[in-house]
């Protein structure tokens, strides 16, 4: 892309089509335009006032007229509509393939990212080329929006939820990271870089720097810190839940509700345990976390009770509410 | 010609006009004269104006380099002051509060609106409203986007949150007050005569923008509201971590203010229309379709909001039917363009300066409206929203389309106002220097949000530092483009040759039947109503027996 070029760099399988649709709204807009301007001008000109006493001949309208481009601009409008909807759902549906889930923080005024191995990054982000990969977005205060143009996405990663991005990286690289949501004093300091590699040297530089173990160690410990590990191992004492097996997999609730174990589902647990009750079990058993654990600890824990269940399937739907 | 057989008049001086009836501060300030609380709005709106516009200068200058030159603190709050006091002190009152109030009663061929007091009450209540907002302006400002989203604004910023969102609460009642008292002139206060398909189509612009002011206001005083508790009392309304949902109040936000966009465009396209009539000198093609396209227009823009929300969270179900609504409305704003276009057809065109102001806004409003279609579309937005691109549209639409507007009708009725011309030559040079100077400004920033800069970026990386530095060349332009009507225009007040009664030969009863400038009650005798609006070829409408 040159420097003239109305196009950041494409790098990803969605970015491409997210253009194609960009050009054709602007051959759309720019004909339209045209035509308007168009008119206007020449009828401007063409009936220029030449006299004072010109009395142009009445004509009130036309109802084919009408019809034609109330019904010609809809349809057009159904076009992209279509389109647009179709790719939004491509973009924000979960791939069908296994993904590589990275746990991306936003915090006034950075970035922080966690890779399941337990390396971390602050305003970088590493991937290898040809994988899908996910995102799970959290924050820590205020809204941030984790924008990467070359892949054509943005999303915000909200307080009080887990948001998910993903793509597929095709080209590597560097690229840009902006935060796209206001979020006081430093919001145009909050940006970093994507880089995209090749697989094997990801692997490599993956290795290079998890001194603190995998985020699922990590997680174990603050299980036994925060005293999880006296109750929710075994569900012997049948006062709270085994946590074997939990994520990722359906759970019954006290009012009949089924639902899955998400990354959502545990955050909510774990801070406000007496949001969801699962069916056999009490209120009020377990202390409320809400306030006691950062971002980054919660995603440790959450890591780490993925890693005591048995693979899923990437399930389909979303993890935020 | 008769006029020789009549004696001429004995020479009285000035007629009695609003302007000189009454003198001294009181006889303005308690005044329940519409048109006279229209020149208090008028004064108001343009203080505002260049205050707001100050900011954006401020802004421009900041931009100029990629490293910003004042520090990010006071960029942030200058796009936030710059937002709140053109959006709520600027916009929003614009055309409705000094030509709406001035014309829609000598349209409509009455005294006064329905009830003169409450209007004067709500002149009152916006400047106090001004007051709170320009208070937390002079104590430091405030740093949220005129946006005010949660939890920044009930959290972590450490400004004038609470006096800021409350100057934008007050001036709420001054907006649903004049709204009120415009629904009630239009249905209540019609000269005989003048039926609902004879109102000129700057009334019915007016009356549907006056419901969406009735019926969208209360919900941004509520959310103001509750933003308010939440950050005074912690009552865990947005904050998640006191229980509440940040985006409940991106959605109670957004249910007024994307419909407050068509209470800053309705009026706008409202002042077109008699604009593009008058200087074509043609009835309005199709007056039907662009009279309830703004109905239409005020009812499809209550369910859009969710278009602000595509990547916020909203569920993917949800955004898909917002994207729909959203591209359903530019089906009404399609058919007021055409029908502007169409009106020129086989007219007699003046390119006098408020058609031209009309073709500016014909054009720019297009490219504006035609952008939101982008943004509609879900794909699109998600790379665009919260860039430049968004910016460039929206600047389009209310600087590109409604300040053209507001421009071309304050050119139209200022010898109305006034009782005298203003220089041609002049406003046509001023005319053509905003033009220039708003597509230098803003086109560039379409670009730019292309290739991804975000907005509310006091910094940005040096690939954008030439747009940035074109948009602000442009800014300065503009600048000066909006200083030279002031002065002219201000000077013309005074000095500017008398006018005659009806200089450019136009329809409708404020022209035809009032004296220029009006006397205090507007008419001289009971206007009465005989044609249908617009008859510019002076041709009998066929009246129906029975």
């Amino acid at each position: 892309m040159g420097p003239y070029s109305i196009f950041p760099e494409r790098a990803s399988a969605g970015a491409g089509q997210v253009d194609t649709l960009y050009m054709f709204l602007l051959v759309v807009g720019i004909g339209m335009t045209a035509l308007i301007f168009g008119c206007v001008f020449f009828f401007a000109i063409k009936y220029r006032r030449k006299s004072d006493s010109e009395r142009p001949k009445r004509i009130d309208g036309s109802l084919p007229l009408e019809i034609a481009w109330s019904v010609g601009p809809f349809l057009v409008m159904l076009v992209m509509f279509g389109w647009g909807t179709k790719l939004y759902f491509e973009n924000y549906s979960p791939p069908h393939k296994d993904t590589l889930d990275i746990y991306v923080t936003g915090k006034q005024w950075m970035w922080k990212v966690q890779y399941p191995n337990g390396r971390r990054e602050i305003n970088e982000l590493h991937v290898p080329v040809g994988r899908a990969v996910k995102l799970i977005l959290a924050s820590e205060d205020a809204i941030h929006s984790f924008f990467v143009p070359a892949f054509r996405l943005k999303h915000d990663a909200v307080p009080g939820s887990y948001q998910t991005y993903w793509f597929e990286p095709t080209k590597p690289g560097r690229y840009h990271i902006f935060c796209a949501e206001y979020c006081g004093t430093n919001h145009s300091r909050m940006t970093g870089w994507v880089t995209v590699m090749d697989p094997t040297e990801y692997q490599t530089w993956l290795a290079g720097g998890s001194a603190g173990g995998s985020m699922a160690a990590q997680g174990e410990k603050l299980f036994q810190q925060y005293g999880c590990v006296s109750c929710h191992v075994t569900d012997a004492q049948g006062r709270c839940p085994s946590l074997r097996n939990v994520f990722g997999h359906p759970v019954v609730l006290e009012d009949g509700r089924t639902m899955i174990a998400d990354e959502a589902y545990v955050r909510e647990s774990i801070l406000n345990p007496n949001a969801k009750i699962v069916k056999g079990y009490h209120r009020d058993v377990m202390p409320v976390f809400q306030g006691q654990l950062g971002e980054e600890d919660l995603l440790k824990l959450i890591v780490y009770l993925k890693s005591l269940s048995t693979p899923v399937p990437a399930a389909p739907g979303r993890t935020s509410p | 010609m008769s006029a020789t057989l009549q004696p001429n008049l004995p020479h009285i001086g000035e007629k009695i006009n609003y302007l000189n009836a009454d003198y001294g501060w009181k006889s303005w300030l308690l005044t329940t004269d519409h048109k006279r609380i229209a020149l208090l709005y008028l004064f108001s709106i343009t203080a505002f104006f260049f205050v707001g516009g100050a900011f954006a200068v401020a802004m421009r200058v900041n931009l100029l380099f990629p490293n910003g030159l004042f520090d990010n603190d006071t960029y942030n709050k200058l796009f936030t002051m710059h937002g709140i006091i053109m959006v709520f002190f600027f916009l929003v009152p614009s055309i409705p509060a000094t030509l709406g109030n001035f014309l829609i009663p000598m349209m409509i061929g009455s005294r006064d609106l329905a009830f003169p007091r409450i209007n004067l009450l709500s002149w009152y209540i916006y400047i106090v409203g001004g007051i709170f907002t320009m208070t937390a302006v002079v104590r430091g400002g405030v740093d949220t986007g005129w946006t005010f989203y949660a939890p920044f604004s009930t959290t972590y910023s450490n400004t004038h949150v609470i006096l800021a969102a409350m100057g934008v609460f007050v001036s709420g009642f001054s907006s649903i007050l004049t709204g009120l008292n415009f629904i009630v002139t239009v249905h209540k206060m019609r000269c005989p005569g003048m039926t609902w398909s004879r109102l000129p189509l700057f009334v019915w612009g007016h009356y549907a923008t006056s419901l969406i002011q009735v019926l969208g206001t209360p919900v941004i005083a509520i959310t103001l509201v509750l933003l308010a508790l939440e950050r005074l009392l912690h009552a865990g309304i947005f904050d998640p971590n006191l229980g509440g949902d940040p985006i409940l109040f991106q959605h109670l936000f957004w249910f007024y203010s994307h419909p407050a966009v068509y209470i800053m465009i309705l009026p706008g396209m409202a002042v077109i229309s008699e604009l593009v009539a008058c200087y074509s000198r043609k009835r309005i093609f199709g007056y039907a379709f662009v009279a309830f396209s703004s109905l239409g227009i005020a009812v499809l823009s209550f369910v859009v909001w969710g278009h602000h929300l595509f990547v916020s969270g909203q569920s993917m179900y949800a955004s898909i039917v917002f994207s729909f609504m959203s591209m359903a409305v530019a089906v009404p704003s399609a058919i007021k363009v055409f029908n502007w276009t169409a009106t020129m057809y086989r007219g007699s065109i003046s390119w006098d300066t408020p058609m031209l102001y009309a073709f500016g806004f014909i054009g720019l409003f297009t490219i504006g409206g035609l952008t939101g279609l982008f943004l509609a579309t879900m794909a699109i937005d998600v790379h665009v929203t919260d860039t430049y691109f968004v910016i460039a549209h929206f600047h389009y639409v209310m600087v590109g389309g409604m300040v053209m507007a507001y421009m071309g009708g304050l050119h139209f009725w200022f010898p109305k106002i006034t009782g005298r011309l203003y220089p041609e030559g002049w406003a046509k040079f001023a005319a053509l220097v905003i033009f220039v100077g708003f597509n230098l400004t803003f086109f560039p920033q379409f670009i730019l949000g292309y290739l991804g800069m975000p907005r509310r970026y006091a910094t940005y990386v040096e690939e954008f530092h030439a747009l940035n530095v074109m948009s602000t060349a442009g800014a300065s332009i503009l600048g000066l483009g909006y200083l030279i009507p002031m002065i002219y225009l201000g000077w013309a007040w005074k000095n500017g040759p008398v006018s005659l009664q009806n200089p450019w030969k136009a329809k409708g009863l404020e022209w035809e039947q009032s004296p220029t400038p009006p006397p205090t009650f507007n008419f001289d005798r009971p206007p009465i109503v005989t044609e249908p609006a617009y008859n510019y070829s002076g041709e009998q409408e066929e009246v129906p027996l029975g």
